[in-house]
């Protein structure tokens, strides 16, 4: 058999047997990722909703900064945050390197400027459509923000998938500040590299398969949800 | 509002660090080692082994030696288990390790396609073997990542009295063992491995080992504890008790005890 039947019958037969293993390791990613989403959201949307609609001098200087900042090298966020978090860093006393924390923290830097540049977007382009209403309301511009992003929500479902997309994807980040530490920070892109490591070809690609699936059902979910809130209140 | 926000995000980050850090009953050490002794699967063996007997949990980070010396450097592990023994006196020297103990050793092979161009198979000693590659310009894969294999492979080609600077069939892939030997294969490239990540390295298509058995190619690990003076956070109790427990008679038998197929990977060194 060649490698590729070989990977994906690895894969079904990962899935199908719900190895206990795997399925931890997919807890972890789930958890971590999650999480950083859960924070790049609190952060992000509120920034690029802000950055959307605000006219300050510097401002097209920070949207240029903010893009940028979409391809932010994962290794160095994992570098700078790993400087950090050092024993030997500003934040060694809270001696949260190589913990699950840690990777939360790293991705949460990673996808945050991500999901805000895509707000950003949504909230400007919606903010050019409304821009009159909001004038003869006189909304203070912290209260345009406040609609806007509740009147986007469902467009920006969008950003915070591509946050879920990079955080549950990037192996660089979460190899350097978690350490890949076998039953406490492996996610699923730290096995990967793992097996790949050791010459285990076949499996590799079966988790990265599993990955994929498990992303797949999330963004699955995420459609779900969208048209069922859409339907209860549009 | 920004004060509630802070305060907010204080709470936040309280509870994902609730969530997420399982709760730990015994203590836990972080043990900065190399990929060799965790991709052999060794630690997977032996570990279980001493976290029953002591109680203690210990956390892998699987890097090279230098790599793992820095981390020690910085005060980011309790314990190092590496194998550059000039560096590893360095370290104590240095004053950032202490209680340095030898554990056990292997060897290194020198791997290459079964074809051998350059003909290693037939070399005096590892010098030679080493000069012979250099001779017929057949490619190399270096590790180029300052681990214990990198430092290893420098002194053959210093010995052999080659000087890589420019060489186009030398490439070095600042990577670990495992990638290094996925590139070799790939290119059909020499290189040096330790016998460890070798033995349990799955995707060898045409590479075999083609010399080994001089006893300069011996490779041996070394313990020690991140010195708790330098800082104070180290887990001096625990990671003692583990240097104690690996370099003991049961610590002994735990890695003598390891074996892939019916071939033991590492041998203990007793005292």
């Amino acid at each position: 058999m060649n490698a590729f039947s070989l990977a994906i019958s690895e894969a079904f037969a990962l899935l199908a047997g719900f190895d206990h293993r795997v399925a931890e390791i997919v807890g972890l990613s789930l958890q971590v990722s999650g999480l950083a989403v859960l924070l790049g959201t609190l952060i992000g949307l509120p920034l690029g909703a802000c950055l959307g609609v605000g006219r300050f001098r510097g401002r097209q200087l920070l949207v240029i900064a903010l893009n940028g900042c979409m391809g932010l090298p994962s290794v160095v966020v994992g570098v700078v945050v790993y400087l950090l978090l050092s024993r030997s860093g500003p934040l060694g006393d809270l001696g949260l390197l190589y913990s699950p924390t840690a990777m939360v923290l790293a991705q949460t830097v990673l996808v945050a400027p991500l999901m805000a540049a895509i707000a950003r977007q949504t909230i400007e382009d919606a903010w050019h459509d409304y821009e009159e209403e909001f004038r003869v309301l006189r909304l203070r511009w912290i209260d345009s923000v406040r609609v806007l992003l509740h009147d986007c929500r469902h467009s920006l479902l969008v950003a915070v998938l591509a946050g879920l997309g990079r955080a549950m994807s990037e192996v660089g980040a979460v190899m350097i500040v978690g350490g890949n530490i076998d039953r406490s920070t492996r996610t699923m892109t730290t096995a990967i590299a793992l097996e790949t490591s050791k010459g285990d070809l076949p499996l590799a690609v079966a988790l990265g398969l599993v990955l994929l699936a498990v992303i797949l059902v999330l963004n699955g979910l995420a459609l779900v949800v969208r048209q069922w809130a859409m339907r209860r209140y549009a | 509002m920004a004060n509630g926000l802070l305060k907010f995000l204080g709470c936040a980050a309280v509870s994902v660090m609730a969530w997420v850090s399982p709760a730990q009953a015994g203590e836990t050490i972080v043990l900065a080692s190399t990929t060799s002794t965790e991709q052999s699967g060794l630690f997977n063996f032996i570990l279980p082994i001493f976290e029953k007997d002591s109680g203690i949990a210990v956390k892998v980070v699987a890097l090279g030696t230098g790599q793992a010396l820095d981390v020690g450097r910085r005060g980011d592990a309790d314990v190092l288990l590496v194998h550059d023994r000039a560096a590893e006196d360095k370290f104590v020297q240095d004053g950032f390790g202490v209680d340095r103990k030898d554990v056990m050793y292997n060897d290194f092979v020198l791997v290459g396609p079964a074809a051998d161009a350059a003909g290693v198979k037939g070399a005096r000693d590892a010098t030679d073997a080493f000069a012979r590659i250099a001779r017929k310009g057949s490619p190399w894969v270096s590790r180029g990542d300052r681990s214990g294999t990198h430092a290893a492979e420098l002194r053959f080609w210093g010995s052999a009295g080659v000087e890589l600077k420019g060489q186009p069939w030398y490439k070095e892939a600042g990577a670990g063992m495992g990638p290094t030997l996925n590139m070799a294969a790939g290119m059909g490239a020499y290189t040096l491995a330790d016998r460890g990540t070798w033995a349990s390295f799955k995707n060898r298509q045409d590479l075999a080992i083609l010399y080994a058995g001089d006893p300069k190619l011996y490779n041996p690990y070394g313990v020690m504890l991140v010195n708790p003076a330098r800082h104070p956070h180290v887990k001096k109790g625990a990671g003692e008790k583990f240097i104690q427990w690996i370099t003991s008679a049961e610590g002994r038998r735990a890695i003598s005890a390891y074996k892939i197929g019916n071939e033991q990977l590492f041998y203990p060194l007793s005292r």
